[in-house]
């Protein structure tokens, strides 16, 4: 039904999508597979009308196509659901649902009745029980999704596509998600399926089209293939896998944490995080696991200082107490933060790999005398880049042009520039794709092995047991299980990680 | 190959400032003969170096993703506070006493006045949370009424030739105003290219979140920067004084947009983390020009405000477009 044929896009003489062919079949999930940079987005973007500019074309209903715009597309039935929520908080679900779309009155006022009951009906379509009055930022992530789907069953399209759809939200409301299209597959809607995680894909999709480097590699049924088969084909070449590590000698703890509790705001009696209590050692990789809402990034921002009058509980680095009120003193007591979100908390986007580098060390290795001193930075720049293997064109390379591995490698340089005793991870490798992922995973080991204590919080299974020592498990906001990874296994956790009372 | 071109459409995207004042001083120079003389070329200079001290401290905050709104109010304030305080003392009649100032004592007090109106600035913006907008309209308000109390609504005038000295005089051929806006650009340019805190200016206003999080400690980096942008107001309100040997209840009422408009035709991005001292620099000088010229055509200066208003809107569209290609 829909066709892409030989289309090629160029930006600014890089090749994002190289005579690229792909086919879509109705009524049937397309998943479409790709590492970071493969050109999926890109891709979409030409389906769905907000880019024009191409070389190549699009066969609609065996009729060759240009969509102008978004509208134009929309129009012959084509919906996108980007990976980033496109919803206006303070607007109701109705109000966000209509935008751009909305039902007037003979008069030319807001027919909201009848606005508020077509909302009504797609609500209970998605099964979302909730009143269409409600301002989207009261709802959960997961909710705001179904939302947007919901905008997009608006105008009754015959494709849709979906960015990342569970990228942000609960494995719960997955499962509903996954319901929603099935329901839609069996209504005859062809769904776009974009995705990183492969488990989803096998549950999920019929068909798969596999992208690499700007190039369709290969299309095919799902049914019959196996995981290493598709890595293979996304990749390209065979993927390092790290090796389970037994070790875990008798090391003195570097940081221990005693009965950390921290307050929700505004809320004197509720808390995020209660009562937490375990031990770091050094050279070990201790996994955080929870689900979303568990407090996994909670613990790692109170640990860091950054909540210090919500905070209470004891914190003790290499035996010496400590009372953390900012971030400045957490660096300066030699704590280290890589954020979850590097593009919001993470790096400087503006500046260059080697200033996002001396960024947190500036003071101990780069000022001389009151100044500072290029020759200092560029060498302490060069040496990270060399250690941590970032592949950047210099280090004078503004950071925001490198890939998401590759900023992630730097934000770690800026760290270890500080000499840091503990290392805090929050999804060391969120968005990042799966060659670079298993650079990172290599990365995180070797520093263990040169005596650093890393503590890191990770959604994906798969990470904890690639590179943790021991794991200890978070379930609204408190500790359930604290054990060996090695003894560990999927199910144990998983259950450790739900909370009591969805498990009745 | 990629990386040649980029970096020339780079470097021709910063010198297009310097190509637009070039043209800017042909076009004036052939249709006025009185543009390129000696005389008018020091007369352009010493007008713009109040805007260039002003502009300077303004580019550190609006590099911060901030906004000083209050620099007019304080240059007056800060002036007023010099004059009264050189030319008749203060009194405490409580305690029966009197200070007496002497010129320098009466400067220092100015700056530091300055300083402090800048401090409570930055206190205003960390320690309450206030946005920057807000906090320094209020902070143009009550200089104002402070100037008004100060001078009871009068000039301060007659402060004799060494004051005058500072707005008026010559040192080595150069008028001395503009040797100090030229020593207070070389200095902030070493702040900002050479020293940690510049480093940390820029990274706040690129990434705030990232900047705390790299344990740069947020809150004292924008109270050091506003308390300085004070300072250089107090600077510019002693040269406004000086040369109009007369402190002027009034004085340096919407500086703040001239120096903003410096600032940004300068090619500092008003979100932060992007432009230059030197760029501020040059858009006073694009701006000092822009008025004589206009002055020198005789041109009405209802027109005036016109042209200027339209330049700096050009200059925002023209650097928005190039960014766009980056």
């Amino acid at each position: 039904m829909l066709v892409a044929d030989n289309i090629t896009k160029k930006f600014s003489g890089v090749t994002a999508l190289d005579r690229v062919c792909l086919e879509l079949h109705e009524g049937k999930v397309n998943a479409i597979l790709g590492e970071n940079g493969a050109g999926k987005s890109t891709l979409m973007k030409i389906l769905s009308g907000v880019d024009n500019d191409y070389e190549g074309q699009i066969v609609w209903h065996a009729k060759p196509t240009r969509f102008q715009n978004t509208k134009e597309a929309q129009q012959a039935g084509i919906a996108i659901i980007h990976q980033e929520l496109n919803l206006i908080p303070y607007l109701s679900i109705t109000e966000n649902i209509f935008l751009g779309q909305e039902i007037l009155t003979k008069w030319g006022t807001l027919h909201k009745r009848r606005m508020r009951d077509q909302a009504t009906v797609l609500l209970q379509k998605l099964r979302l029980d909730i009143d269409p009055a409600t301002p989207v930022q009261e709802l959960k992530v997961g909710q705001q999704q179904l939302v947007e789907i919901a905008k997009a069953l608006l105008l009754e399209p015959k494709v849709i596509i979906m960015d990342e759809p569970t990228s942000a939200i609960t494995d719960q409301e997955v499962e509903t998600l996954f319901g929603i299209i099935e329901e839609l597959r069996a209504d005859n809607k062809t769904i776009v399926y974009i995705s990183h995680k492969l488990d989803e894909l096998f549950r999920i999709a019929d068909r798969y089209i596999v992208l690499r480097d700007g190039k369709s590699i290969e299309s095919g049924n799902i049914q019959g293939m196996t995981h290493d088969q598709l890595i293979q084909k996304m990749v390209g070449r065979e993927i390092f896998i790290p090796p389970p590590k037994i070790i875990l000698n008798n090391q003195e703890n570097v940081l221990e944490i005693n009965g950390l509790s921290l307050k929700k705001p505004n809320h004197k009696e509720s808390f995020i995080l209660s009562d937490i209590s375990f031990h770091l050692k050094k050279g070990e990789v201790l996994g955080i696991f929870g689900l979303m809402g568990a407090g996994r990034t909670e613990l790692l921002e109170t640990i860091f200082g950054l909540h210090p009058t919500r905070a209470t509980g004891q914190m003790y680095l290499n035996g010496e107490a400590l009372h953390l009120k900012s971030s400045v003193e957490a660096v300066r007591a030699g704590l280290a933060l890589v954020p979850e979100d590097r593009k919001r908390d993470g790096i400087v986007p503006g500046m260059t790999v080697s200033q996002n580098i001396s960024l947190a060390s500036l003071g101990e290795q780069v000022e001389k005398n009151g100044f500072l001193s290029n020759q200092a930075e560029s060498q302490l720049a060069e040496k990270y880049i060399q250690e941590l293997g970032v592949k950047t064109s210099s280090s004078q390379q503004l950071i925001k042009n490198l890939s998401g591995g590759n900023q992630q490698k730097v934000i770690l340089g800026k760290w270890l520039a500080t000499h840091p005793k503990v290392l805090l991870l929050d999804e060391p490798t969120r968005g990042i794709d799966i060659h670079a992922k298993s650079e990172i995973y290599k990365l995180i080991l070797k520093l263990a092995a040169s005596g650093l204590g890393i503590i890191m919080v990770s959604s994906e299974l798969p990470e904890i047991f690639a590179v943790s020592d021991r794991v200890l498990v978070l379930a609204e906001g408190k500790l359930t299980l604290e054990m060996l990874t090695q003894n560990a296994t999927e199910d144990i956790l998983l259950k450790a990680a739900i909370p009591k009372v969805l498990q009745n | 190959m990629q990386t040649t071109i980029d970096s020339q459409k780079k470097l021709l995207s910063k010198l297009q400032p310097l190509i637009a004042l070039f043209v800017l001083c042909m076009v004036i120079g052939l249709l006025s003969d009185k543009f390129f003389t000696v005389s008018n070329f020091w007369n352009v200079l010493r007008q713009i170096s109040v805007n260039i001290c002003i502009s300077t401290g303004m580019t550190l905050v609006v590099l911060m993703a901030g906004i000083d709104l209050s620099v007019g109010s304080v240059l007056a304030l800060s002036g007023a506070v010099t004059a009264g305080l050189y030319k008749s003392g203060i009194e405490f009649p409580t305690q029966n006493l009197f200070v007496g100032f002497t010129l320098l004592g009466g400067i220092l007090a100015g700056i530091v006045v300055g300083g402090l109106l800048g401090f409570f600035n930055g206190v205003a913006i960390t320690r309450f949370k206030v946005p920057p907008f807000v906090a320094t309209l209020a902070m143009l308000t009550v200089a104002r009424g402070l100037t008004m109390l100060w001078t009871q609504g009068f000039p301060i005038s007659g402060l004799g030739k060494d004051f005058a000295f500072l707005g008026t005089g010559w040192f080595l051929g150069v008028p001395v105003p503009v040797w100090i806006s030229a020593l207070v650009v070389v200095l902030a340019i070493l702040l900002s290219n050479k020293t940690k805190i510049g480093r940390y200016i820029y990274a706040i206003g690129g990434n705030e979140n990232a900047a705390r999080l790299s344990g740069i400690n947020i809150n004292r980096v924008k109270v050091i920067v506003y308390t300085l942008a004070g300072v250089l107001a107090a600077v510019g309100g002693l040269m406004v004084t000086s040369r109009l040997d007369s402190a002027q209840p009034n004085a340096g009422t919407g500086y703040e947009l001239d120096s903003i408009a410096a600032v940004v035709i300068g090619g500092t991005s008003l979100s932060g983390g992007k432009g230059s001292i030197g760029g501020t620099v040059l858009g006073a000088i694009i701006i000092g020009v822009l008025n004589n010229g206009l002055v020198l055509l005789n041109v009405s200066p209802f027109w005036q405000q016109v042209v200027k208003g339209l330049v700096i809107l050009i200059a925002v569209v023209i650097d928005k477009a190039n960014t766009k290609n980056h």
